[in-house]
């Protein structure tokens, strides 16, 4: 349990919370991009090279930039007249921390049991590479699918109707 | 006797390395380098902001900045001492913590991406299997910085100039890792140290550089392009356009912070100079075999500074893209033009050695190139010019 | 604590955190950005039981998350076009103000 680990940690468990309590819907979007920047490095530190590189590229340079554009769309960066946080939300704030103290309990419970530390795995791209085509090729040309299904979903949900005034 | 001065870099850095203890010796030997690394490419960048500004001067017919030292040399150095001593302004309605932490962003970024670059034979920072991932990734993280930039400063015309750059940029993103993917597909490897290993081959006394095959050569176009578009220069460069939107979306930084956005820019053009001449130009490999008696980084940094040469002079010849004719160009054209570029090259790895397969892929390039920009410009008929009003 | 152990707990938080933003907040694109972090501590956790269990040359834990990251790329994608879609409609994303299903 070394200081990286603790520091990345806290980045990201403080950038998440700024994240969901911020007043300022753009500074929420900027604190998220920093918790996808934590949990990036947090890959980087448990040796998946791959997936933290992908994790960078995918979230902080599509994802946010996608929210951040949605924001400035719907004037979310005005502040909003009756405060930022929903009727609901003693309950919605009780619901999560039943959740974290059942997955906290179920994970200190079994901490006998989890393995300690495993030798470094040494995973080359070339070998992600023959996986992504011997083994998970099915699941590969799904999420091919998925992604132009999602693509097209997405440009016409958007788009302005025929007949409706732009 | 040449390969002492080839590896000079690396010897000197062994040579103070042991100096130290050994626990310390990874890291000052990182910290060496980073250290490098952080004085050398400023140092390129004030020489770059003098040969801008004379080139272009010369371009259109004047001469450039002439009155600080001989042929202007020094202009970096007044450029400098101006930034540092103007008062830094920060509007009042402006976001105060947002409009500081953009230049900085950016700054870091960019400096982030020379880590995996090979500056010479031996000479990377880090050998990292993903290496180009790594600098693609690093290099999409730079668009957020303009975001901030632009929204923190409060002003229209500097969201509209962010919103622009950001649009600009993201839809260059896709055909920019398009191109170098025929690369990686014919390299077998996404580090770039065996990429430029696998160029540094001679037949005839010709280099086996990517650039010199039919789809090397057209992915290093669209590369080219793409990057341009990337760093958001001319003739990309809308959202900074000086007559368009003051100064886009750093109108509201002065002083040190314009500078660093200034150095942020430049800086990234190198970024990415360096990964083209890698990918492309066989990074630190000789033209011809008999020139191997040069150093490796001579002919690295040569090799970039030809490319921002030739930025320098494409700003000076083009004229600037509308918006909406460099979206247009970016997804109807270059990104189709990617894609059948990775067709050919698999043809081209699987159809062996002769000369037939340079005939065939050369051909698929040419004929679709010359159809498909056939069929682009023939919407746009050249008439009489027509008004359009606001009613 | 086992190194794992710690990795799962900054999951679980994390996952507590974007459930409970999405449950509390009135912007409809928070919510999203709740979701956001839940899926991302869901690919923390595949990763850190890949990187300590027995065959990690399976790859198995690091290619769940990847896909994982696709899918959730796309759903980012198809939300955020719901959401400037629902704003055309009903001139806010205030969530708790878009609450009759008769428009």
């Amino acid at each position: 349990m070394n200081i990286v680990f603790w520091i990345l940690a806290v980045i990201t468990v403080l950038s998440g919370l700024a994240a969901v309590t911020l007043k300022n819907t753009v500074h929420c979007a900027l604190a998220v991009t920093g918790a996808f920047a934590g949990l990036a490095l947090l890959f980087l530190q448990l040796d998946a090279q791959f997936a933290g590189f992908a994790q960078i590229l995918v979230y902080i340079g599509a994802v946010a930039i996608l929210v951040v554009f949605a924001i400035l769309l719907t004037r979310g960066s005005d502040t909003p007249a009756q405060g930022v946080f929903s009727r609901t939300w003693f309950a919605g704030l009780l619901i999560a921390a039943a959740v974290f103290t059942v997955l906290g309990w179920a994970v200190m419970n079994s901490a006998a049991a989890l393995p300690h530390e495993n030798a470094v795995p040494t995973v080359t791209v070339q070998q992600i590479g023959q996986a992504l085509m011997g083994r998970y090729v099915l699941p590969l040309e799904i999420v091919a699918l998925l992604l132009t299904a999602a693509m097209l979903g997405a440009v016409i949900v958007a788009m302005h109707e025929k007949g409706e005034p732009k | 006797m040449a390969n002492t001065l080839d590896q000079i870099f690396v010897l000197l850095k062994h040579w103070i390395v042991a100096y130290f203890p050994l626990a310390l010796q990874p890291v000052v030997g990182i910290l060496l380098s980073v250290v490098a690394i952080i004085a050398t490419f400023p140092a390129l960048f004030a020489l770059t902001t003098v040969i801008e500004r004379k080139g272009l001067g010369r371009m259109q017919n004047r001469i450039g900045p002439n009155r600080t030292g001989p042929f202007g040399i020094l202009q970096p150095v007044a450029d400098g001492i101006k930034s540092l001593t103007k008062e830094d302004i920060v509007p009042r309605s402006a976001d105060a913590v947002v409009h500081f932490v953009a230049p900085l962003v950016l700054v870091v970024v960019v400096f982030m991406g020379f880590a995996v670059l090979p500056m010479g034979r031996n000479m990377q920072l880090v050998d990292m299997d993903a290496g180009l991932l790594y600098f693609f990734a690093i290099g999409a993280s730079a668009e957020l910085s303009i975001f901030m930039a632009g929204w923190s400063s409060r002003n229209k015309y500097s969201l509209l100039g962010a919103m622009r750059a950001v649009a600009q940029m993201i839809s260059y993103e896709v055909p920019l890792l398009m191109s170098t993917v025929a690369i990686v597909m014919i390299t077998g490897s996404l580090s770039l140290v065996k990429i430029v290993e696998a160029q540094n081959q001679y037949t005839w006394g010709l280099p086996h550089w990517y650039i010199f095959t039919p789809w090397g050569f057209a992915a290093f176009i669209m590369f080219c392009i793409a990057a341009m578009a990337e760093t958001n220069r001319s003739p990309f460069d809308l959202p900074e356009g000086e007559s368009e939107l003051v100064a886009g979306y750093f109108t509201e930084y002065s002083g040190f912070k314009f500078a660093l956005f200034f150095l942020g820019e430049y800086v990234g053009m190198f970024s990415i100079s360096g990964l083209g001449t890698t990918l492309f130009l066989g990074g630190w490999s000789a033209p011809l075999a008999v020139l191997n008696f040069m150093p490796s980084w001579i002919w690295f940094f040569s090799k970039v500074m030809l490319s921002i040469v030739v930025m320098i002079w494409i700003r000076g010849t083009l004229p600037r893209l509308r918006q909406d004719q460099l979206m247009n160009f970016a997804w109807k054209f270059v990104l189709p033009m990617t894609l059948l570029n990775l067709f050919v090259a698999g043809l081209w790895r699987f159809m062996g050695e002769g000369i037939l397969r340079w005939l065939v892929c050369s051909a698929i390039l040419l004929g679709v190139y010359v159809i498909v920009g056939r069929t682009e410009m023939r919407r746009r008929k050249i008439g009489p010019r027509s008004y359009r009003y606001a009613e | 604590m086992t190194p794992l152990a710690g990795y799962l707990l900054v999951a679980a938080l994390v996952f507590a955190i974007g459930l409970a933003g999405a449950l509390t907040r009135r912007n409809a694109i928070l919510v999203l950005i709740g979701i956001e972090l839940m899926l991302n501590a869901a690919n923390l956790n595949l990763i850190a039981f890949w990187r300590y269990s027995p065959h990690p040359e399976v790859l198995t834990g690091m290619m769940f998350a990847v896909f994982s990251i696709a899918v959730a790329a796309a759903e980012a994608a198809v939300g955020l076009g719901l959401v400037i879609a629902l704003y055309r409609h009903a001139h806010t994303t205030d969530l708790d103000e878009i609450n009759r299903m008769k428009g």
